[in-house]
């Protein structure tokens, strides 16, 4: 079967500026991927090249085995969710659900007409007359109701309150757990990943730092601990940080193997010190993960 | 049938988590044999989590031979555990308390003892024992 989604050696420039470059992914069936990076890291354009918003300079993006751009079939099974959930302020709830199902071959009506009744927001409402939470909650139905196998949602909680975003993903959630979709989504808030996704790609400067199963990720990384200016134990195969005093040296290490010398006591580390030691060090590459033996460590 | 709950702060992964707290359940009592496990989808939107998260929690208690899943249905309760509680284990309880007696004529205090066992505990969890 084909990937959902499948990009290699994926390349845009806008000008001279490369936005993205020698990116390649693949996306596995009902898996729910975090896709994290800074500011300008690329996040929006992969998202838009892998829906066909944008061409791709250089090359290839696609969705169940076709090009997004070209292939109507393929475009009918992707939700995309931009990053600001724009509505047409202007129509009631109930004009775009009606404008949805025109739109759209595939679109589940009770759906759309039971969830937002379960949110109790009400089809007489103008949409630019609801609240943040609710606008968000509408733009995600009307992107579901298209019954999408692949969903993609750029930064979709980044506007919203803590209950809101909770309430947003437990949309989310639930609807991959009915349907088994597969989810995309990039998100600034890191400490909430760990609970909603099972696979990680960082992408720093426009290129794939880190791509993989979180549950592997955090079996592979370990913060190490030992005396004061010692050089690393063997059986690492990068070193993400040190941090050295005279007393006590502190690593995030990524393991090769276990860690035999006595000296050095290894702790677990959570997943946002992983991503966040990624983020500091935009050099740090381990490509490799994806296509080793997944193996467990520990 | 159980409420979960997460403490995102024990730094115990989430799947280990629910595992955990049903076998809780059903050291006391709360589960017995034929009663059913929330639904996947429940425990999704309850607690915003993973689909997969919760279906590694079921397999892992599956596997165990805790439960048994029927497809289409549901996830049940398929054995009594036994009594495990600290009351019915007194050699396990009477190592600990000669364990505390040591550490108080090392100095260590509540704190310090509450410390020792979390980081014990911890270092099982993560090193997959649990």
């Amino acid at each position: 079967m084909s990937a959902p989604l499948e990009v290699t050696g994926l390349g845009r420039s806008f000008g001279h500026t490369w936005a993205l470059r020698h990116c390649s992914l693949r996306i596995e069936p009902g898996s729910i991927t975090a896709l994290v990076g800074p500011n300008g890291a690329g996040k929006s354009t992969l998202l838009q090249l892998a829906v066909g918003l944008l061409t791709p300079t250089e090359g290839t993006a696609t969705i169940f085995g076709q090009p997004p751009a070209t292939s109507a079939a393929a475009l009918a099974q992707v939700g995309y969710l931009a990053q600001d959930h724009p509505l047409y302020r202007g129509l009631t709830v109930g004009d775009l659900l009606r404008m949805g199902r025109g739109m759209n071959p595939t679109w589940d009506h009770d759906f759309a007409l039971g969830h937002l009744a379960e949110l109790g927001i009400p089809l007489s409402r103008k949409a630019g007359g609801l609240s943040g939470g609710q606008q968000a909650q509408v733009a995600l139905t009307l992107t579901l109701a298209k019954r999408p196998a692949l969903l993609i949602l750029d930064e979709p909680v980044a506007s919203l309150d803590p209950l809101a975003r909770r309430d947003f993903m437990a949309t989310v959630l639930a609807d991959a757990a009915d349907r088994g979709t597969t989810v995309v989504l990039s998100s600034h808030v890191i400490s909430e990943l760990e609970r909603v996704s099972d696979h990680l790609v960082v992408l720093g400067s426009g290129q794939v730092q880190v791509d993989g199963a979180i549950d592997d990720l955090l079996d592979r990384h370990r913060i190490l601990v030992g005396p004061g200016y010692a050089s690393p134990p063997t059986g690492l195969r990068h070193v993400l940080s040190e941090h050295t005093t005279e007393r006590q040296t502190t690593l995030i290490v990524e393991l090769d193997g276990p860690v035999q010398d006595p000296r050095w006591t290894t702790h677990p580390l959570s997943l946002e010190d992983l991503v966040l030691a990624y983020l500091r060090d935009p050099d740090a590459g381990t490509r490799t993960f994806a296509t080793q033996a997944t193996g467990s460590l520990s | 049938m159980i409420t979960f709950r997460l403490d995102p702060a024990s730094g115990v992964p989430t799947y280990l988590q629910l595992v955990h707290q049903v076998k809780h359940a059903l050291r006391v009592g709360q589960l017995q044999v034929g009663d059913q496990l929330p639904l996947v989808r429940e425990v999704v939107a309850s607690l915003a989590i993973n689909p997969n998260t919760v279906l590694k929690a079921y397999r892992q208690l599956e596997s165990a031979g805790l439960t048994v899943g029927r497809p289409g249905v549901g996830t049940f309760v398929r054995v009594d555990v036994p009594d495990q509680t600290v009351m019915a284990t007194p050699a396990l309880r009477r190592r600990l308390s000669a364990w505390v007696d040591a550490a108080r004529k090392e100095g260590l205090d509540d704190q310090d003892l509450s410390a020792l066992f979390a980081s014990a505990l911890h270092d099982s969890v993560a090193e997959g024992v649990a």
